[in-house]
């Protein structure tokens, strides 16, 4: 399942490259690719893991841009 | 930006009481800790907010956070007694960091001025009356109406009215298109006079203007290798900085016991360790390059391909369509006096071909064909017609040497048809494709620019080597089979050794477009599946985007290289500088910042490219 995310509030572009890093270790996602400039992501995901994948995501955003919002997930 | 306002104001408050500090110091005779108090009340208004974020972050468990990295810094030279370097690390340090936030801001506004062609209504029409509704509730069959200076909304076909139409945010072409009851019109163009009724014939989902959306914010598609590049370096760069920044404090201390001499060297460390700058240079002028690209009407899906195009050593062109119009037309039936005989002849032959030849014989035969006949085809050759011992044979040379009939192979750079009856050839029809206006320049551009053009084309190789020498291509490939064209494409790729970019019109050639490392495709606004197929898409029948995507490509890979090479150079200067104890603390951050603005403000010329298409 490929989805299009909108993020909100990510401060910089290594932040974005981290939070990257993190997304794609999460288990069930195939590969997320965070875009700073458009703020946006671009995640190919398993959907019976979609649960699972949605709490990483928010764990890995919390620390490492706690401000950051994701729309559309 | 409200957000940026206030950031401004306090930096401008901060460096007001930050030289009312420094005048007290110069002036009166302030114990220490009087002094230390000032100095760390300016800190306190200017870096409050990085002090919080720093350790909200370590309670996270993210230590080598830019916040944390500067907090450090500061708080060092406090300790040291370098009070003057402790606010000023931390004033250049949100000068900085506000300027980046402006020069992102300004980008994404740039860009998002390319999104503002999604529309957010459309006015359906339903027994007489008019009612608002949102672009996505529009089913296909639905009427709409659209006012003279509204945007389309869906891909449809005028029913009523006619009008002419800016289709400017889809092609780049800034002359209005004329356009009456019958034609098709996409959505995105904007109707500049008269009342337009359309039939909607997709759905808003899948409307050229929710394509192009999609493609325009897909830079979030394949990253470039510079791109990766950067990103990955900054995951080593900051441990690794702050590892020598510990090194160089530890050892020589140890040695020396001048502790304060060392540490203050080590905190230089700390100030150039942040790679925030560095690493949104590099993405920022791709972003750029691909809004400059957008601007133009050439869809570029990713900063990978944007790095590509920009080695791309060959450029291969499909003839008909892409260097050629694509349009046939009958230029003569020979011989004369049996002209009549000939055209009804090979009417019967390509009477159901869809075959761009086949329906140009069909306009000049302008009635139906004599029924009856049962017509085979041979692929890449021509068609065979039989009725009772009847026998039509209409195809190229070699398929009238497969049937061994003689006749007069005809040479100059138009397609010939051959048509024989019962085993004796009776004459040729002639057709013509117009060689693109634009064709010539822009293979010339393309030469001297570095580059190999080659042609390839399903024509005889006569036929190929006139068009090639009137277009100016160095090499042609004839007599191909769509098949062919992958094994053609494959070959040069193996030849030149350097990427290929592949241009063709995307209809029938997608497995090249594939295939090859760049596709390109041409006037596909509308073909699904070419835009699937390809890496690049000309929104406009324009050769002269190649050439333009090429110096954008060419222009951005410079600025990235530049702002790669200039930043890393001065931050190895500085390290350099600070371990021998040349630098201070001013200097370092300085240098940073100041390599950091630099580097955005060079990122920021990928957006603007001198002449576009339309000059």
């Amino acid at each position: 399942m490929k989805k299009m995310v909108r993020v909100e509030n990510l401060d910089c572009a290594n932040c974005a490259a981290k939070l990257e890093r993190a997304i794609n270790k999460i288990d069930g996602v195939n590969e997320a690719n965070v875009n700073f400039m458009a703020m946006k992501m671009a995640i190919d995901y398993d959907e019976e893991k979609y649960g699972e994948i949605v709490k990483g995501i928010e764990s890995a955003a919390k620390k490492i841009e706690p401000d950051c919002v994701f729309k559309g997930l | 930006m409200e957000k940026q306002k206030s950031k401004l104001i306090r930096i401008i408050v901060s460096a007001v009481l930050y030289a009312a500090a420094i005048v007290l110091w110069k002036t009166l005779q302030l114990p220490d800790y009087a002094y230390l108090l000032i100095f760390l009340a300016v800190y306190a208004v200017i870096a409050w907010d990085v002090v919080w974020r720093a350790a909200v972050n370590i309670s996270h468990g993210q230590v080598f956070d830019e916040n944390f990295l500067m907090l450090i810094a500061t708080v060092g030279a406090f300790v040291i007694g370098e009070y003057l370097e402790a606010v000023a690390v931390m004033l250049f340090y949100q000068v900085g960091e506000l300027f980046q936030d402006y020069a992102v801001g300004r980008s994404r506004n740039s860009i998002s001025s390319l999104l503002e062609i999604r529309p957010d209504k459309a006015r359906i029409v339903q027994d007489g009356e008019e009612r608002e509704v949102s672009p996505e509730d529009v089913v296909i069959g639905d009427t709409i109406v659209v006012k003279a200076g509204e945007r389309i909304p869906l891909d449809g076909t005028i029913v009523s009215g006619e009008s002419y139409l800016d289709t400017s945010a889809l092609t780049g072409e800034s002359v209005p298109r004329a356009c009456r009851v019958g034609d098709s019109v996409l959505s995105g163009s904007i109707n500049t006079a008269g009342v337009l009724y359309i039939k909607c014939d997709k759905l808003f989902y899948d409307s050229t203007v929710n394509k192009i959306l999609d493609l325009v914010e897909n830079v979030a598609g394949k990253k470039a290798k510079a791109e990766n590049f950067i990103t990955r370096f900054a995951k080593y760069y900051t441990p690794v900085v702050v590892g020598l920044a510990l090194l160089l404090f530890l050892i020589p201390s140890f040695i020396t016991s001048d502790w304060a001499e060392w540490g203050g060297r080590a905190l230089n460390f700390l100030v150039v360790s942040c790679p925030c700058a560095l690493v949104i240079s590099v993405p920022m002028s791709f972003f750029g390059g691909l809004g400059a690209a957008s601007k133009n009407g050439v869809l570029v899906k990713g900063s990978a391909y944007l790095e590509k195009l920009a080695s791309v050593g060959t450029f291969v062109f499909d003839k008909t369509g892409t260097l050629t119009e694509g349009k046939f037309e009958v230029r003569g039936i020979y011989p004369a006096e049996n002209a009549d005989k000939v055209l009804a002849l090979a009417a019967v032959c390509e009477g159901n071909s869809l075959h761009p030849i086949a329906l140009s014989v069909m306009r000049r035969y302008g009635k139906k064909a004599e029924k009856g006949y049962v017509v085979t085809e041979r692929a890449g050759r021509g068609m065979i017609a039989e009725k009772k011992g009847e026998r039509v044979v209409c195809g190229n040379a070699k398929l009238l040497r497969e049937e061994n009939i003689n006749f007069k192979e005809i040479t100059d750079e138009n397609t010939i048809v051959y048509v024989a009856h019962n085993g004796v050839f009776i004459g040729w029809i002639e057709i013509g494709d117009t060689i693109k206006s634009e064709s010539k320049a822009v293979m010339s551009d393309i030469e001297k620019d570095g580059c190999d053009t080659v042609m390839l084309t399903g024509d005889n190789r006569r036929t190929a080597a006139i068009v090639a020498e009137k277009v100016g291509v160095k090499k042609y490939r004839a007599e191909l089979l769509p098949a062919d064209k992958v094994g053609a494409v494959e070959s040069l790729m193996k030849e030149s050794g350097k990427p290929l970019a592949f241009v063709g019109d995307g209809i029938n050639d997608a497995p090249v477009l594939m295939r090859a490392d760049v596709g390109i495709s041409m006037g596909a606004i509308g073909s699904d599946s070419a835009i699937e197929a390809s890496d690049i898409v000309l929104m406009h029948d324009d050769l002269r985007g190649i050439p333009l995507a090429r110096r954008i490509a060419k222009k951005t890979m410079r600025i990235v290289l530049q702002n790669i090479i200039f930043a890393l150079a001065v931050k190895a200067v500085i390290l350099v500088l600070s371990a021998l104890g040349v630098t201070g603390l001013w200097l370092a951050v300085f240098a940073d910042v100041g390599v950091a603005v630099l580097a955005i403000l060079n990122a920021m010329r990928a957006l603007y490219i001198k002449d576009n298409v339309k000059s």
